[in-house]
C-alpha cells in the first residue's frame, strides 16, 4: 500500500467500526476532524449538557398539508350552529351516530367540545396529560391559497417573504457556521421553514435514497470502494481548503458520515409497534434518530391529503385515524426511550376550512384552525377558546391566537432562543408550556 | 493570480481545453466534437460565434402550445353574475364559481409544469446556448415567482421578454421589467396608487435590480420612486398606465427633482455609475468566480475596468460579454473549474457535453427542485443565492444520483422519476483519442482514456490521485474500454466533489 492511500484506509476502518478516532486525528486536516467529530460523536453534547439546559431539547414539526378541517377534528358538538352549517358532514354528538358515523370523543363536556372519533390515539394522550390543543390559531388577513398560506406559516411572515423560521432560529444561534446535523426533514421536499441563510436541512424521503445510488449499478459492488475512496479521502494534496473545491470536499465527507449515521440509526427496530401509514413511518424514523442520540434539534415530517373539497367524510376519517395513531405510537416510543420529556411535537396545517359544508359533501379553504402539541412539557388540555361559529368573517372563523405567538413560546421556552430576533418582531408568547 | 486588466488572451493560447471552458461558461458545455470545432475557429471567431447568436437559426418557440386564457380575469358580465349570486345568497351558484376557479388554478399549475419542461428542453437543445444561459441569469436577477402570481402565461411572457433582451441592452431590460405584468403583480405595483403608494417595486428596483443594497439611495428615494411608479399597472396580459392612479406631483429621486414617472425613475438610476458596477459584479459571480466574500484586489480591479466599458457602451451586454470571453483573466487557471454549477447547469451540461439521453423532462425539473433551483419558482425576489448555497449534504446526493440517472436511465426508487430504457453510448467521447493517436498507433491506453475523461468532465488537469484511483478501478475490472467500463468511469467521475465545478 502506498503512502497516499494510507489516510483513506485508516478513515475507512474508523468509519466502519467506530474506533480509531486517534489515528484519524493524526492524519486528517483540522477541519475534517471537526466535521467528523460533530457527526460521529453525538453523545458528547448530550453527556455534557445539564438536565433542563435546552441543548438536549428537540422539536418535531408535523405538517398537515392541504388545510385540515379543524371543525371536524376538534368538534364543537355543543354548538347548534355547527350542525346547521354541516348537515351532511358534521360529527355527531358523543354517544350518537349518524349512519356509519360515530359520535365525537368527549374532551370538555362543559364547553361541548370533543375529538373526531378516529382520534382515539390522541385522546389517550390527552387523558395521560401529555397533549394539548390550541384552538383558533391563525393570522391577520388570511390567505386562502395553499402555496401562499403555507409559505406564511413557514416564514412566519404574512407577506410570505424571507427565510424559514426554523432556519432563522439556527442562523441566530449558530455563530456563523451551520450545524451539520441541526435539522432533518423527512419527505420529498425540503421545507421552506428549515431554509436559513446559513443553515440548511438534511432532507431525505427514505434513508435508502440518502446515499449514492451508483452502489447498485454492479452486483459485486465494484463501484462502491472507489466511490468511498473518492468521497472520504478528504482534501487532495495541494488543494486550498478555502477554495470552492475545499468546501465541496468537506461537504462530501459530511454527507458520507451523515448518511452512515442516519441509515444506521433508522435500521434499528423500534421499541414499540408503529402503525402502517406514511406519517407513522416518518415518525418511526425520527424516533430512531432521537433514540440513537443524534444531535439534531429539529425534525420535520409531513402528511398530505387534507384538501377535502368533496365527499370528505370517509377520507377525513382515514386521515384522522392515521394522525392519531401515529402520534400515539410516537409518544409511546419516546416514553419507552425515556425521551418524552425532551421532545416537543407540534402539528399545524396551513389553514382550516370554511364553517359551512359545500355542495359536494366537502369543505373549501378556510382560515383559523387548531394546532396540536405533544410531550411531557406541554400544558395539557384545551387551550384558548373555540372561535365563534356565529360571529364569522365571510363564512370563516376569526382567529384568536396568532401562530407566531405559538412559535414565540416554542422558541423562547423550549429552544432557548430570542423569539423577537428569530421572528423579526415581538409576539406575546402563548401559554403552552407547563409552568 | 488572474491579471487585473482586460487584456485579451494571446491568440495562440486558445486551444481545445480553453474552448471547453468557453463552452461551459458561456453555455452549458458541449461535446468533444463541438469543442474541437470551436477551437479550430480561433478565439475571435469562436467568441463572436457564441455571442452573435442571432446568426444561428433560433429554435421554434412553440408558444402556441400554451393556453393564455386559463387565468384570464373575469369580464364585466361574469363579475356581475358572481356579484348577483353573492347578493341573493345563491350558495349553489357561488359554489359553482368557486369550483370553476379551483379547476382553473389546478390547470394553470399543470401548465407552469409544462413550461418548466419546455424551458429545460430548450436549454438542452438550443444551438444558441448563451441566449438561454443569460435568460436564466436574468430570471434569477429579476426574480419573479409563480406561487405569488398564479398565472403561468405571465411567467411565460416574462421569460420571452428576458430572452429577447438577454444580451441586448440592460437599460431596455430595466424599462421593460417595470412594465412587465408578472413583475407588477409579484411586487404589488398593481396596488401602487397615488393615495396609497406601495413601495415594493421601487425598493427592489434599486436594492436588487440596479444599485445593490444600500448603494447610493436612501429610504426617501424609495418613497419618491414609489410615487413615480404609481399607475404602472396591467390589464389581462398587457401593461397599462393608469393616469388616475398616478401621482403627478414633483418627486426628488437621487437628488433630481421633477414630475417623474416610472421610466424617468429608471433613467435617473441608470444615469449613475452604480448599476454597471453592481451588474458586472453579479455577472462575474455567474460567469467567472463565485468565491464567497468580496473579490480580491486583482479581481476587483478587473471588475471595475470591465464595468466602466459597460457604462460607456450605454449598458450594451454583447460587447461586455465579448470582452470577458476574450480576456486572459477569464481563462486564468484560478478561474477554471472553480465555479459551482447551479442545478440547471449541472443537468444541462451533463446532457450536452456527454450527450446522454435527456430521459424524462419532468424528472429533470423535479431533480432541479430537489437541488434547490425550481425554475419559475425562485425562493424570493432575491432569486437564488448561488455559489456555496447550492451545496449541502442532501443536494450533493441528489446531484450524484441525478448523474447516475442520466448515465444509466436507472430510476432511483421513490424519486418518482420514471425509469428510462434508452442506452447512453459514451464511445463518442473518446473516439478522437484513437484518431489522434493515428491509424498505425495502438489503442489508447487506460491511462489515456481516464486522463482525458477526467479533464473533459472536470474542466481542469486531473489530480494524480484521481487518475490513479480510476486506472486501478479499470484494471481491477478487466481493463477493457467498453461501454460498461466507460459508464462506470463516468459514474465515479460524476461523484467526485470537483465534478460540481465548471
Amino acid at each position: 500500500m502506498s503512502d497516499s492511500q494510507q489516510p483513506a484506509f485508516s478513515r475507512r476502518i474508523f468509519l466502519q467500526h467506530g474506533v480509531a478516532f486517534v489515528s484519524m486525528a493524526a492524519t486528517a486536516p483540522l477541519f475534517i476532524q471537526n466535521s467528523a467529530r460533530g457527526i460521529i460523536n453525538p453523545w458528547a453534547a448530550l453527556l455534557s449538557s445539564q438536565p433542563g439546559v435546552p441543548e438536549d431539547h428537540v422539536l418535531v414539526v408535523v405538517q398537515l398539508g392541504g388545510g385540515n378541517d379543524g371543525l371536524n377534528t376538534v368538534v364543537p358538538y355543543g354548538t347548534d350552529a355547527y350542525y346547521k352549517a354541516r348537515p351532511a358532514i358534521a360529527i355527531p354528538q358523543p354517544g350518537k351516530t349518524q349512519g356509519n358515523q360515530q359520535g365525537a370523543l368527549k374532551l370538555d363536556e362543559k364547553a361541548g367540545i370533543g375529538l373526531h372519533p378516529n382520534l382515539s390515539g390522541l385522546k389517550e394522550l390527552f387523558d395521560e396529560g401529555v397533549a394539548s390543543i390550541i384552538q383558533g390559531v391563525g393570522y391577520p388577513n388570511p390567505n386562502r391559497s395553499h402555496f401562499t398560506s403555507m409559505d406564511i406559516w413557514h416564514t412566519a411572515d404574512t407577506g410570505a417573504h424571507g427565510h424559514g423560521w426554523i432556519g432563522r432560529y439556527f442562523d441566530c444561534t449558530c455563530n456563523g457556521t451551520p450545524e451539520p446535523e441541526g435539522e432533518i426533514a423527512i419527505g420529498r421536499d425540503s421545507p421552506l421553514a428549515m431554509q436559513g441563510q446559513i443553515q440548511k436541512p438534511i432532507s431525505f424521503e427514505s434513508p435508502e435514497l440518502f446515499r449514492w445510488l451508483g452502489d447498485d449499478l454492479s452486483k459485486d459492488g465494484a463501484l462502491k470502494q472507489p466511490y468511498q475512496d473518492i468521497n472520504r479521502a478528504g482534501q487532495l494534496q495541494g488543494v486550498d481548503e478555502n477554495s470552492q473545491l475545499g468546501f465541496l470536499t468537506r461537504t462530501a465527507l459530511d454527507a458520507q458520515l451523515a448518511s452512515d449515521r442516519i441509515r444506521a440509526a433508522v435500521a434499528k427496530r423500534p421499541l414499540v409497534q408503529y402503525p402502517n401509514s406514511q406519517l407513522a413511518r416518518q415518525l418511526q424514523m425520527v424516533g430512531a434518530m432521537i433514540r440513537d442520540g443524534m444531535k439534531t434539534r429539529v425534525y420535520y415530517v409531513s402528511m398530505g391529503g387534507f384538501d377535502t373539497h368533496a365527499n370528505q367524510v370517509g377520507s377525513h376519517a382515514n386521515l384522522m385515524r392515521q394522525l392519531g395513531d401515529a402520534l400515539n405510537a410516537f409518544h409511546k416510543d419516546l416514553k419507552e426511550q425515556g425521551n418524552s420529556g425532551r421532545v416537543l411535537t407540534m402539528c399545524f396545517s396551513e389553514f382550516g376550512r370554511r364553517v359551512a359544508q359545500n355542495a359536494s359533501g366537502g369543505t373549501d379553504h378556510g382560515t383559523a384552525a387548531p394546532m396540536y402539541l405533544m410531550g411531557d412539557m406541554v400544558r395539557p388540555g384545551l387551550l384558548g377558546n373555540m372561535p365563534s361559529l356565529s360571529d364569522l368573517d365571510q363564512g370563516d372563523l376569526k382567529f384568536n391566537v396568532d401562530f407566531r405567538s405559538v412559535y414565540a413560546a416554542v422558541l423562547e421556552d423550549w429552544m432557548g432562543a430570542p423569539s423577537d430576533k428569530v421572528l423579526g418582531a415581538n409576539f406575546k408568547k402563548a401559554k403552552i408550556m407547563k409552568a | 493570480m488572474p491579471i487585473s486588466n482586460l487584456k485579451p488572451l494571446e491568440r495562440d493560447q486558445f486551444d481545445y481545453w480553453k474552448a471547453v471552458h468557453l463552452l461551459n461558461r458561456a453555455g452549458f458545455g458541449g461535446t468533444p466534437a463541438q469543442a474541437r470545432a470551436l477551437a479550430n475557429m480561433g478565439l475571435e471567431e469562436a467568441v463572436d460565434y457564441i455571442v452573435e447568436y442571432e446568426e444561428v437559426a433560433a429554435p421554434a418557440v412553440g408558444a402556441d402550445q400554451f393556453d393564455k386564457d386559463i387565468m384570464r380575469p373575469a369580464n364585466e358580465e361574469e363579475r356581475m353574475e358572481v356579484e348577483q349570486a353573492r347578493r341573493s345568497g345563491n350558495e349553489a351558484a357561488l359554489e359553482k364559481y368557486r369550483q370553476e376557479r379551483q379547476m382553473r388554478q389546478a390547470e394553470d399549475r399543470r401548465q407552469i409544469g409544462e413550461m418548466q419542461k419546455w424551458w429545460l428542453k430548450r436549454m438542452i437543445e438550443t444551438p444558441r446556448p448563451l441566449e438561454e444561459k443569460m435568460t436564466l441569469f436574468w430570471h434569477g436577477h429579476f426574480a419573479t415567482g409563480y406561487r405569488s402570481i398564479e398565472d403561468s402565461y405571465h411567467m411565460f411572457q416574462q421569460n420571452q421578454f428576458l430572452r429577447a433582451n438577454a444580451t441586448g441592452s440592460f437599460a431596455e431590460l430595466v424599462y421593460g421589467i417595470v412594465r412587465d405584468p408578472a413583475m407588477l403583480r409579484y411586487l404589488n405595483n398593481d396596488q401602487n396608487r397615488k393615495e396609497k403608494p406601495n413601495e415594493n417595486l421601487a425598493r427592489e428596483l434599486m436594492e436588487l435590480f440596479t444599485l445593490g443594497e444600500g448603494n447610493l439611495y436612501t429610504e426617501n428615494d424609495i418613497k419618491e420612486g414609489a410615487r413615480a411608479l404609481t399607475g404602472f399597472n396591467f390589464e389581462d396580459d398587457a401593461f397599462v398606465f393608469r393616469p388616475q392612479m398616478h401621482d403627478t406631483g414633483n418627486k426628488t429621486i437621487l437628488g433630481q427633482k421633477g414630475n417623474w414617472d416610472g421610466i424617468d425613475f429608471c433613467k435617473i438610476i441608470l444615469s449613475t455609475r452604480t448599476p454597471s458596477e453592481f451588474i458586472c459584479w453579479k455577472l462575474y459571480r455567474y460567469l467567472v468566480s463565485d468565491l464567497p466574500g468580496d473579490p480580491d484586489k486583482d479581481r476587483q480591479a478587473f471588475i471595475t475596468k470591465w464595468a466602466r466599458t459597460f457604462r460607456d457602451s450605454n449598458y450594451q451586454i454583447k460587447p461586455l460579454l465579448k470582452t470577458l470571453f476574450k480576456s486572459d483573466h477569464f481563462y486564468d487557471q484560478a478561474n477554471t473549474a472553480a465555479l459551482i454549477k447551479n442545478p440547471i447547469q449541472l443537468i444541462v451540461q451533463a446532457i450536452r457535453s456527454l450527450h446522454t439521453p435527456a430521459r424524462n423532462l419532468s424528472a429533470l425539473a423535479s431533480a432541479a427542485d430537489l437541488m434547490g433551483q425550481n425554475i419559475f419558482f425562485p425562493p424570493s425576489v432575491k432569486g437564488w443565492d448561488g455559489g456555496r448555497a447550492w451545496i449541502n449534504t442532501s443536494t450533493l446526493f441528489v446531484r450524484q444520483n441525478l448523474l447516475i440517472y442520466l448515465l444509466t436511465g436507472r430510476r432511483p426508487e421513490s424519486y418518482e422519476w420514471e425509469a428510462d430504457g434508452r442506452d447512453f453510448d459514451p464511445i463518442h467521447l473518446i473516439a478522437h483519442l484513437k484518431e489522434d493517436a493515428g491509424e498505425a498507433a495502438a489503442q489508447p491506453t487506460i491511462t489515456d482514456v481516464v486522463s482525458y475523461l477526467l479533464r473533459f468532465n472536470l474542466g481542469a488537469e486531473p489530480h494524480d490521485d484521481r487518475v490513479k484511483a480510476l486506472v486501478e478501478f479499470a484494471n481491477a475490472n478487466g481493463g477493457t474500454v467498453d461501454r460498461p467500463m466507460l459508464i462506470g468511469l463516468l459514474s465515479l467521475i460524476a461523484a467526485m466533489p470537483e465534478y460540481q465545478l465548471c
